[in-house]
């Protein structure tokens, strides 16, 4: 078997308010295999978006391993975690998180820029990737210039340009109407389909539904953990657990 | 992330806020502008005073007895009234001068007044510089004559009534005739004109062209000073390596003549164009010490706004640094992100100033008698100071946006 592309141990997160200690975290144990395709859910202060910051590599942990594509990342530092982040994971978030002055190709080749890519290079592949997500013909418009729809493609396709371990999506359709929330879903299907390993941060039960994998966190910890029967009937395949 | 990328990225942050960034570079505009302007003025002032104003007043290599210096800035009553108890230079001193030196040298003398000439055809100039001197004048000043001749040792010893006119002089009273062997009258007394000198240009806005020359012997010498008298007496050695001597030598004679003691000071001046110098190299010294030290006053109040517009801008994109850091930058690309947006701004800000201090320059020296000489030297020094003020000023903003936690800088609005 391959490497998990995620791998935590008794991780665990505190924030100290004052005289406080909160533990937003407490000893999870998570595997992720490779191509595996997992929702994370959980009220709001149920330790969620905590447990992403640290999947993501945005934030260390308090106690605990994590294991990401094999590497150790819970003792990195700073700049060393800006590089894991770089490498292995593809951020989307709920609010796009677009550079505004920016057209969507150089957006689409910020990561390859810190990856210290060659010019030549990085337009070509982000050519590659905004093409891949069906804006091929948006290339050198803002993000004003284009809708919420469309602005998230371009975040899809920033998330992928760089090749990533991970595809970590916070409420991706969050900030879109139904429609386009069925389309970028659509397309997360299709990346999957294609090998991608995806996990979705969301507390909408019909995005969960895509994924083939739903654990949802409470008080910190572990509630559930479930495979989705219906997603893997319609994909027709077994979960590599 | 190279670093021309990093100044494109500055430009482009500020073409999308360019009056803000203009507020911003002002204090830097404006140090640099006075910074060019003032030393383009001094510079050009420093140039026009070594290669014209000394030369003009003592000639080049040229020894200057008077009975006070031609150019004094003592603010002191008492130093004049010493001046005017000296005896006057007379033709007798020449003449020892001339009797006594060691070296092989031209000596003249010369004396200068005001007045007015009227041609035969009854044309009037007012204010002519008018000159009595000897032959050798023309050669120790290089005079040079454009049309007809100077006039000669004889001619002076003899006190003939021969001129030599300016060209502006010439051509405003005989217009387009020819002026030699027409007579021209000063203040009663009737010369004949011999020569045109070459065009001279002017100095400090001062026509040096409406002048007449005359032998210090011939009624000329009557009216620019009492007879006998003269201004100055000058001696030009024809070897440079003889100025000292000849110096030497002039003291020595002029002492004998004043009958002075040994511990009694000269009661006359020996100057000579390097030493006249001396008084704008301390002016020039102090202009270029002073006015750095004031242009960096400018240049530190300058990039103190640069810094707080640096620390705002950060600020405000709090998320997007948040952004670049979730997609892999380092502290170090931030912070040299910030760093080359705040040198850029700056070094705007000193092109900006160079180009208006130069184009002040040319202002003040079409405007005034002032000239001026852009030093490309003082337009790098710019160049560098803005670039420094830059780097300075953006480090603790850098520093800031570098320590963002990318975890709070997402959420930020």
């Amino acid at each position: 078997m391959s490497t998990p592309v995620i791998r935590t141990q008794g991780l665990t997160k505190e924030y100290v308010l004052g005289a406080e200690t909160v533990r937003a975290l407490r000893d999870v144990d998570l595997t992720i295999e490779r191509n595996e395709y997992i929702a994370i859910m959980g009220p709001s202060g149920s330790g969620k978006s905590t447990f992403m910051n640290l999947i993501g590599c945005l934030d260390t942990p308090t106690a605990g391993q994590y294991w990401l594509d094999g590497t150790p990342v819970s003792g990195l530092v700073d700049d060393e975690l800006a590089r894991i982040r770089n490498h292995y994971i593809g951020f989307v978030f709920q609010t796009f998180n677009l550079l505004p002055r920016a057209t969507a190709l150089h957006n689409v080749e910020l990561p390859l820029i810190y990856a210290g890519i060659s010019k030549k290079e990085r337009i070509e592949r982000a050519v590659d990737v905004l093409e891949k997500v069906g804006l091929g013909d948006r290339m050198e418009h803002k993000p004003s210039e284009l809708s919420g729809g469309q602005r998230q493609r371009v975040a899809v396709a920033r998330a992928l340009v760089n090749r990533p371990s991970l595809l970590l999506a916070d409420e991706p359709t969050g900030n879109l109407d139904s429609k386009t929330s069925t389309d970028i879903m659509a397309l997360f299907d299709e990346l999957h389909a294609g090998g991608q390993t995806i996990m979705v941060v969301t507390h909408e039960h019909d995005i969960a539904l895509h994924a083939h994998r739903t654990v949802t966190l409470r008080d910190g910890i572990i509630e559930t953990d479930v495979t989705n029967d219906r997603a893997l009937a319609a994909a027709g395949s077994a979960p590599a657990r | 992330m190279s670093l021309l990328e990093g100044i494109l990225l500055a430009l482009n942050q500020i073409r999308a806020q360019k009056l803000k960034s203009f507020f911003a570079v002002l204090g830097v505009i404006i140090g640099t502008m006075f910074l060019i302007t003032v030393v383009s003025v001094v510079e050009g002032m420093n140039r026009y005073m070594e290669e014209d104003f000394a030369g003009a007043i003592y000639g080049l290599n040229t020894i200057t007895l008077s009975r006070e210096p031609e150019i004094s800035f003592s603010s002191d009553p008492d130093v004049y009234r010493e001046y005017r108890r000296r005896p006057r230079i007379t033709f007798q001193d020449a003449d020892a001068i001339r009797a006594g030196l060691t070296v092989p040298a031209l000596v003249a003398v010369e004396s200068y007044s005001g007045g007015n000439m009227v041609s035969e055809l009854g044309i009037e100039i007012e204010n002519v510089w008018l000159t009595g001197a000897s032959a050798d004048l023309l050669r120790i000043r290089d005079m040079d004559i454009e049309q007809g001749r100077g006039f000669t040792a004889p001619e002076d010893r003899a006190g003939v009534p021969v001129i030599v006119l300016g060209a502006e002089t010439a051509s405003t009273l005989f217009g387009s005739l020819d002026p030699i062997g027409r007579s021209v009258k000063v203040r009663g007394a009737t010369f004949r004109v011999i020569g045109v000198m070459k065009k001279q240009g002017s100095l400090f806005g001062m026509s040096m062209d409406n002048r007449a020359l005359a032998p210090a012997r011939s009624p000329m010498g009557r009216l620019v000073n009492p007879q006998g008298i003269v201004d100055r007496v000058l001696v030009k050695p024809f070897e440079t390596d003889d100025m000292a001597q000849a110096q030497i030598d002039i003291e020595a004679i002029m002492r004998v003549r004043h009958k002075l003691r040994g511990a009694e000071d000269n009661d006359f001046a020996i100057e000579t164009a390097a030493e006249s110098m001396s008084f704008w190299e301390n002016i020039r010294k102090i202009l270029m010490i002073a006015f750095p030290g004031l242009v960096s006053i400018a240049l530190v109040v300058g990039g103190i706004v640069i810094m707080n517009i640096m620390l705002v801008s950060v600020t405000e994109r709090t998320r997007e640094i948040g952004i670049r850091k979730a997609l892999g930058a380092r502290r170090r690309d931030i912070h040299v992100q910030v760093l080359v947006e705040s040198a850029t701004l700056s070094l705007l800000g000193a092109l900006l100033g160079i180009a208006v201090g130069v184009v002040l320059a040319q202002i003040v020296q079409a405007l005034s008698p002032l000239p001026a000489a852009i030093a490309p030297v003082w337009m790098g020094v710019s160049v560098m100071m803005g670039v420094s003020v830059g780097v300075i000023a953006g480090l603790y903003p850098a520093a800031r946006a570098a320590r963002l936690d990318p975890v709070v800088a997402l959420r930020a609005e």
